[in-house]
């Protein structure tokens, strides 16, 4: 990538209303060509919508996006020609076997004829589907199927590859070799990686991560520097006496602990080295320890007030209804 | 020489700009896909061989037992020959558009909508699709047209095909039609089936149409499959050794008000029919996905 090359993607004050409800309240965000950029949020945040408005697939009502280069609205074709797009459901035929798939594919892309078969060879390698290319694709698994998807989205060498949740759903085996994947192409390729992810181990492979709420963009940066941010390691111990603990830890070291579970749980700058320190001077017996370094999940817990399990699981109703109006106004 | 490597080379790929040319691979694409996935499913091929025997010989067969007096001699199976061909084709044609209504839920529309193709190429490859289905169900048909002792004679046979072309045409743009509006397969099958069964019962294509009650007579003029079903009984009767008595009875033709409609009128009437119901649909879909 040469450094005239225009972002991958360059969102300013992108904005998607369904009537009285605001989906997207003016987000801004740019991605340089060959990153994996992640895009969190609980459900009803706004994700969907936000990479429809980019896929072509819906208007903005405010604000403008381009996509390599090309507004998502006065170009959509050229923007069209430059993607690929890995849906959270599948989008494939499933009567047709997977060459039927790609070749489908290949035709609709207007790919030089004399290329398609070299070209779908090697994605059905890539993705280890090449023995099973003439089995219609109702005998595949789950996996299997979401791998010829990425095959599929990847087929035309687009500028930028959308995945919308591309693991959900699959065996841990599956969803490691699927990043597997992800990775070779953006390094072979140089494509730019944009995708959503409810699993906060995967959104550590992203070079960066948005997290998105309500509509809005609450944060954006390296998965290193939002843990960072959270701040500290967190030490829980197991005391003979919690009450006794909480009081010493407050005289001796100056800090807050809370009580949970039968546990003491308090937040230091480096969790191992105060250990042995806690050991020599705390008068109360210690039974049990464990430091932990923040993770993803107590980013999105800062920034969004919940986990990411929980914003699955129970959505408010507002969200809900939100995210009800999307769907209606996607299948339209 | 190229060199060795295990590795294969990216190849490089580049899509070009929207053209004439891009739009026709879409179209040419989307009507072998529907081709595809009809002779891939099984039961539907049996179907697909075994209806048009039921047609001819059953129905056929179990009405001769009661009209042996008032066909002039003609064998019933031979009168509705013709009628039974269009029947096929129209039932075929009918529910092909029920596979746009089956690629939304399936969610392969969406694959297709995000291609940078116009979406009348999309709806055009699969009306052809549909099309060329529901016409081979009527090639079946013409196969058999023997047994039923319609001479095979060439001329007819291709002008028998035309029409069912057309008809298939026609009749499928309809289908396309409803399926741009309604979102779920039970929905779609309950509609063509409130229309299937009146439009070919009316339609003459089980009985002439000359001499009716003047409700069914209406009902007759303003269904457009009597445009479908006459040309190609007409063309039968050409081809048939059988008395001026039994043709007038049987091959009487479709008139308005006592005025004999040609057959190139009652054909254009059909075409144009297709070619309104195919801008409508299309209009539809540009507006609804």
């Amino acid at each position: 990538m040469t450094s005239t090359s225009p972002p991958a993607i360059e969102v300013d004050g992108l904005g998607k209303s369904f009537g009285e409800v605001e989906a997207v309240r003016g987000v801004s965000f740019t991605v340089p060509p060959g990153e994996v950029f992640g895009f969190l949020g609980p459900n009803g945040a706004g994700k969907s919508t936000t990479i429809n408005m980019l896929c072509t697939l819906a208007k903005p009502t405010a604000g403008a996006a381009r996509v390599s280069g090309f507004d998502v609205v006065a170009a959509r074709d050229s923007v069209r020609r430059h993607i690929g797009l890995v849906f959270q459901d599948s989008t494939l035929d499933n009567q047709l076997t997977a060459d039927q798939n790609l070749r489908l594919h290949a035709e609709l892309y207007g790919i030089d004829p004399a290329v398609i078969p070299a070209r779908m060879q090697q994605m059905l390698e890539m993705v280890d589907l090449a023995d099973r290319r003439d089995q219609p694709v109702i005998t595949f698994s789950g996996g299997m199927r979401r791998r010829l998807e990425i095959a599929r989205g990847l087929m035309h060498s687009p500028r930028v590859l959308f995945l919308d949740e591309p693991t959900i759903g699959l065996d841990p085996q599956t969803r490691s070799s699927i990043w597997r994947y992800i990775r070779a192409l953006q390094e072979r390729e140089g494509t730019t990686i944009f995708m959503t992810t409810h699993y906060m181990d995967e959104a550590e492979f992203c070079d960066r991560i948005a997290i998105m709420d309500r509509g809005e963009i609450v944060v954006l940066d390296t998965p290193e520097a939002l843990k960072a941010s959270v701040g500290t390691d967190r030490v829980v111990i197991g005391t003979a006496d919690d009450e006794a603990a909480l009081a010493e830890l407050r005289e001796r070291f100056g800090i807050e602990a809370t009580v949970a579970e039968g546990a003491v749980t308090f937040h230091v700058e480096s969790g191992e080295a105060f250990v042995p320190r806690l050991f020599a001077e705390l008068d109360v017996a210690i039974t049990s320890v464990a430091v932990s370094r923040p993770t993803l999940d107590d980013v999105f817990m800062r920034w969004t007030g919940s986990t990411i399990r929980d914003a699955e699981g129970d959505a408010g109703s507002n969200r809900n209804r939100a995210h009800l109006q999307m769907m209606k106004a996607m299948r339209r | 020489m190229t060199a060795l490597t295990t590795i294969p080379e990216p190849v490089a790929i580049r899509v070009p700009e929207r053209s004439w040319r891009s739009e026709l691979r879409a179209v040419k694409i989307v009507w072998r896909r529907e081709l595809t996935r009809f002779v891939s499913d099984k039961a539907g091929m049996v179907a697909w061989l075994v209806q048009p025997l039921l047609f001819l010989f059953v129905i056929g067969s179990g009405l001769q037992q009661l009209s042996a007096a008032s066909t002039d001699g003609v064998d019933l199976k031979t009168f509705i020959f013709p009628g039974m061909l269009s029947f096929a084709v129209v039932f075929t044609a009918m529910f092909s558009a029920i596979t746009l209504v089956m690629d939304r839920e399936l969610g392969v529309m969406r694959e297709m909508l995000v291609a940078p193709v116009s979406r009348s190429s999309i709806l055009l490859g699969k009306a052809l699709g549909g099309t060329t289905v529901a016409a081979s169900q009527g090639v079946v048909m013409l196969a058999l047209a023997g047994l039923v002792d319609v001479p095979y004679d060439p001329l007819m046979l291709l002008g028998l095909l035309a029409l069912l072309l057309i008809a298939a045409f026609t009749v499928t743009a309809f289908g396309l039609m409803v399926a741009t509006r309604i979102k779920n397969i039970r929905t779609f099958t309950s509609i063509m089936q409130l229309f299937v069964f009146p439009l070919v019962f009316l339609s003459g294509s089980l009985f002439p149409v000359s001499g009716l009650p003047t409700w069914l007579e209406v009902l007759n003029r303003i269904n457009p499959l009597t445009y479908v079903v006459d040309p190609m009984r007409r063309l039968v009767f050409d081809h048939l050794d059988v008395s001026d008595a039994a043709r007038a009875t049987l091959d009487p033709g479709v008139s308005w008000f006592g005025w004999t409609l040609p057959v190139w009128f009652e054909v254009a009437l059909v075409l144009l029919l297709g070619l309104v119901l195919m801008t409508i649909a299309v209009r539809q879909f540009l507006r609804a996905e």
